[in-house]
């Protein structure tokens, strides 16, 4: 019993499967997150009928996506049609591997753990044009294009910005580098008098541009493309891009806290009388008031099983509540809730961002990235490299 | 025992695409088929703990370069092309000479297999924790001057590409 | 820490640093300074700066090394060599570079073709040939070799309206990154053998092992032909005509002279150095190419009635003229091979400059029908084109007779008594089709009666390139001597 739970192999297993199993459901979740925010943006409900303010929305996609017919055009390149989408679902969930989720939960950390989040997402553009190639139809072709070029555009400005984070880090190991953050006290988001803000926002923006999100989503411009490169996909193969690019924001703000905002540490980590108010309090107020929120709302509901359902949400919430105020629970998972809670604001920014702007035209993209995005992120690490040497000597 | 499995996997994986490359007729699958061979290439520094080469292979080669090929492939009308006459009607006559190459390198190496003793690394080389760190040292001292010859050789490049594409300079 | 840049790197760097500084500056100025067409003379001038400069650093480098009699400075931990060798090269570079540069103002405005990135191609592909002369280190002179390459095959497809440019240009550069390949893979074989990449390290692991080992002789021949197709020996000599013929005629007068003596000057560093301890396998290889050469260069310059692709076959076989010196590879031989090469510039150059002076915008002026009677409508021209074929032939009192004189008496101290043979029978087949171009410039009646386009850089550079070429003939020991005490190392 004991041998094997100590097996070196056993933990990054245990959390590969985790992760594999769990993500499709979170990143359903994350999809709901986003209508249900569109729609408060936008002044209406969003999805309310399945489950009690379409809580069960996710899962009935889900089977719905799985039980569709499975269609492949007739002119289609089948075999390319068929690895590409798995290509891109591959690449983003390979991501996963390096991530930190806390001081002890990941499931390998390899000391070029960036380079290889950096690679994974170059080779993942490949499953996006490839598969729009592959449709042998007009609108996927040119969403394939419009997306080579302003992946490869972007993700220039994408890794000159994560360049700042690694000179302040001094390595490539993503768990190291959030060390070098506990160890200087302080995130690098506010290293060098603040400078690091810079290459933070470069990175901030390069990263919506690079997941395709609006307000850089050109390759799939529902308005000029239909649906861009994956117009003709459809279920489950669907699904696949889909989790893809949910698994590609999950990973670029995970990249963005890891490096900048301080990984799974949280706020203060050196300052000792915080330890509780932030720790402890925080998640309890946090889960507890979500709870309690829960209550009026379900009794406003007609369905009895809706109401009941959203009671027993509530229930949970306050359970987990109560969990965070158990030291040992409390200990084992703080490090994981402030890393998903800081990926949260990340992923709710970049909805926000898509409620907010409106779509750039092509030129502007280019010109953005090129004349704005690089250079910017170029003059980052110079000034950077010289505070940082003038503030080290 | 993995490593000479992942070796021989790796290995398989660079030529069987390289020779897929150069035989198949639709461009996008020969690219496609180049991707795996780069990656196979970079499965082979990977197995010999060169992590960073490992990476930038990837990223550059899979992730940039062969991007760009794709986007190019699409941009030109390849339906033309595959039905064009294929000028590799002496493709036997490349076959013998590729083959002939090959048996005489391989004579070659065999006979040198007592004769090939690799030079150790360099003695005093301090094993450092990490490749990265190993060839950012050596990329910043003994090849300075090559990392900067090469960064006016790569301006070169981008001058030559836009005097070439653009059409009124 | 040790310090990475010392003064002495700096001193031996300054040449380059200036070609690629000033390359540099062409390249931002024509765009943020000197935008309008007419402000074009002043990127001139910043060329000739970038090479008086350049040549300032040369010069104090020569002067260092002969003031503290020592025969040779490395720096940067033996990435680079200054020796007499590199500062004879460098001096060629420079010479060729600024004659290109002098009769290219007007040749591009007759093209159509005139953008201020030309002249910043060639101080850039000068910077090349500066490593290609001094690197003392694989990885440096490969970056050289592809520096000064990349810079050809831009400015070979310079014309960008010309079909024939264009094809060129794609023939020249997938020909070119095809032989770079070889090269590379032989350099990284002697990387593996050495364990370093300084050629002095390399140099050292060969020596001690068989001249007839198998892997040395893989690393070899595969850096052979990488260097060969470079100097465009046969069989390796197919991009030359094309190359030379569709490129700006003022590019095709510097691939032939400048990257035709940078690839020489990486060929004997290569050759001498490291792979000298494998004498005996490459003698009789590189005699084979040398002969193949000369004949296939002779015999096919004689059926060509385009001068620029005849003057591309006469280069070709003045380069296995110039590889039969190397393989006599006594003091005799090896001078003569520095000897030939200073001579062949001037004498390829000064060919040139004449095809130049041809074009207008109405003609083309690359056939030998448009030289027809040239004498009686510019005698001058047609009297320095007599120096220049002759010297070329290799006809006393020119100086292409010093420089094959050389040659020939190496091979014979070396009982390569066959070889001489050959070589002075293909003389006899030179004499023959550079002859053809006499005959139609002094024979011929006036075909074409418009005026040749002249400009003051052209005639200076016809004058200096024909003085020199009678000059050397005439009274050589200055230039022996100079090519002597390069060779003291």
């Amino acid at each position: 019993m004991e041998s094997w739970l100590e097996h070196p192999l056993f933990a990054p297993v245990v959390t590969t499967l985790v992760i594999v199993a769990l993500f499709p459901l979170v990143a359903g979740y994350i999809v709901l997150v986003e209508r249900k925010l569109l729609a408060d943006f936008q002044v209406r409900l969003g999805p309310m009928r399945v489950g009690p303010h379409g809580l069960l929305q996710p899962i009935a996609d889900a089977l719905k996506l799985l039980l569709k017919e499975d269609v492949i055009p007739e002119k289609a390149d089948k075999g390319i049609f068929w690895v590409a989408p798995v290509i891109s679902t591959f690449t983003a969930l390979t991501a996963f591997a390096v991530i930190p989720f806390s001081n002890y939960i990941f499931v390998t950390d390899v000391n070029v753990g960036l380079l290889v989040i950096s690679a994974m997402s170059a080779v993942g553009i490949l499953g996006i044009i490839l598969g729009g190639w592959a449709s042998n139809s007009h609108y996927p072709l040119l969403g394939a294009l419009r997306s080579a070029a302003q992946l490869v555009s972007y993700e220039v400005a994408l890794a000159l910005a994560l360049l700042s984070g690694v000179m302040m880090a001094g390595t490539l190991s993503m768990v190291n580098i959030v060390r070098a953050q506990q160890e200087r006290q302080i995130w690098f988001l506010f290293e060098n008098y603040g400078l690091m803000i810079v290459p933070f926002m470069v990175y901030l923006i390069s990263a919506v541009a690079e997941t395709n999100r609006a307000p850089f989503d050109l390759p799939e411009a529902e308005s000029e493309l239909v649906a861009g490169f994956h117009t003709e996909y459809s279920g489950f193969r669907w699904a696949l891009y889909f989790l893809a690019e949910y698994a590609n924001m999950f990973v670029v703000a995970a990249v963005a806290v890891t490096l900048f905002w301080g990984g799974w540490l949280r706020p203060f980590p050196n300052v000792a009388w915080l330890e509780w108010p932030l720790n402890y309090a925080f998640p309890a107020l946090l889960f507890g008031v979500s709870g309690v929120g829960c209550v009026p709302l379900a009794r406003r509901l007609k369905s009895t099983v809706q109401r009941r359902l959203l009671l027993a949400v509530a229930g949970l919430l306050l359970l987990v509540a109560a969990a965070f105020l158990t030291p040992a629970v409390n200990q084992a998972v703080i490090g994981l809730f402030w890393f998903l809670l800081k990926v949260a604001v990340i992923l709710y920014w970049m909805i926000w961002f898509r409620g907010t702007f409106p779509r750039f035209r092509y030129d502007q993209l280019m010109n953005i990235g090129w004349k704005y995005m690089i250079p910017i992120a170029m003059g980052a690490i110079l000034v950077n490299a010289v505070v940082g040497m003038w503030k080290g000597s | 025992m993995l490593d000479t499995f992942f070796f021989y996997a790796f290995a398989l994986l660079t030529l069987g695409g390289g020779i897929l490359t150069v035989t198949r007729r639709n461009a996008v699958h020969s690219a496609m088929w180049l991707i795996v061979s780069l990656a196979g290439a970079a499965g082979l520094y990977l197995l010999q703990g060169a992590e960073f080469l490992f990476a930038v292979q990837i990223v550059l080669y899979v992730g940039g370069i062969m991007v760009l090929f794709l986007f190019v492939i699409m941009l030109v009308n390849l339906d033309e092309a595959a039905k064009m006459r294929q000028f590799n009607k002496q493709w036997w006559v490349a076959l013998a000479c590729v083959s002939g190459v090959g048996a005489l390198v391989a004579y070659f190496l065999r006979q040198g297999a007592g004769a090939f003793r690799l030079a150790r690394p360099p003695q005093g080389a301090p094993i450092l924790e990490g490749n990265t760190e190993r060839i950012a040292d050596v990329l910043f001292s003994e090849y300075l001057l090559p990392f900067e010859i090469a960064s006016v050789l790569l301006l070169v490049a981008i001058v030559g590409s836009v005097l070439m594409a653009k059409r009124k300079v | 820490m040790s310090q990475y840049y010392t003064t002495t790197d700096h001193f031996v760097l300054v040449p380059a640093l200036m070609l690629a500084l000033f390359g540099c500056a062409v390249l931002l100025f024509e765009v943020l300074v000197f935008p309008h067409p007419r402000q074009r003379k002043w990127l001139l001038l910043f060329v000739l700066l970038g090479l008086a400069f350049a040549g300032a650093g040369v010069w104090r480098q020569q002067n260092f090394l002969a003031s503290q009699g020592i025969e040779e400075l490395t720096a940067f931990g033996g990435t680079l060599t200054v020796d007499g060798f590199a500062i004879f090269f460098n001096w060629i570079f420079l010479a060729a570079s600024l004659i290109v540069t002098l009769i290219s103002y007007r040749y591009l405005e007759v093209e159509g073709e005139h953008h201020g990135e030309y002249y910043g191609l060639i101080l850039l592909a000068n910077c090349g040939m500066f490593f290609l002369a001094t690197g003392t280190d694989l990885i440096t002179l490969f970056i050289g070799l592809e520096l000064m390459a990349l810079c050809f095959y831009i400015l070979v497809g310079f014309l960008r309206e010309d079909r024939r440019s264009n094809e060129a240009a794609l023939k020249y550069l997938l020909l070119g990154a095809f032989s770079s390949g070889f090269l590379v893979y032989g350099f990284s074989v002697l990387y593996g053998l050495a364990g370093s990449t300084k050629l002095r390290a390399v140099a050292d692991a060969l020596a001690s092992r068989e001249p007839w080992d198998p892997v040395v002789f893989l690393a070899l021949a595969t850096t052979a032909v990488g260097l060969l197709f470079k100097i465009s020996a046969v069989p390796f000599h197919m991009w030359a005509p094309d190359a030379y013929e569709g490129a700006p005629t003022t590019v095709t007068a510097y691939l032939s002279v400048g990257s035709k003596a940078a690839s020489f000057a990486l060929l004997l560093r290569v050759f001498l150095m490291p792979l000298g301890a494998a004498r005996e396998v490459w003698e009789p290889l590189l005699a084979a190419v040398a002969v193949a050469t000369m004949t296939v260069g002779n015999l096919a310059a004689v059926t060509q009635t385009n001068i620029k692709r005849l003057l591309a076959y006469s280069s070709i076989s003045h380069a296995g003229y110039i590889l039969l010196g190397l393989i006599a590879g006594n003091e005799t031989g090896i001078k003569g091979v520095l000897v030939y090469i200073l001579v062949y510039t001037f004498m390829n150059l000064g060919a040139f400059l004449v095809v130049v002076a041809l074009r207008r915008k109405d003609l083309l002026g690359e056939d030998l029908d448009d030289l027809a009677g040239l004498v009686y409508k510019s005698p001058g021209y047609a009297i320095l084109m007599l120096i220049f074929l002759l010297s070329l032939a290799g006809i006393p009192p020119t100086a292409g007779f010093i420089a094959k004189y050389y040659i020939f008496l190496a091979l014979i101290e070396t009982r390569h008594y066959v070889l001489a043979v050959i070589g002075t029978l293909y003389v006899a087949v030179a004499i023959y089709y550079y002859f053809r171009i006499v005959r139609s410039m002094f024979l011929a009646p006036l075909a074409d009666t418009g005026p040749l386009t002249t400009s003051f850089g052209l005639r200076l550079a016809l004058v200096v390139t024909g003085v020199l070429t009678l000059g050397i003939g005439i009274y050589p020991e200055p230039f022996l001597g100079f090519a002597q005490t390069s060779l003291a190392r």
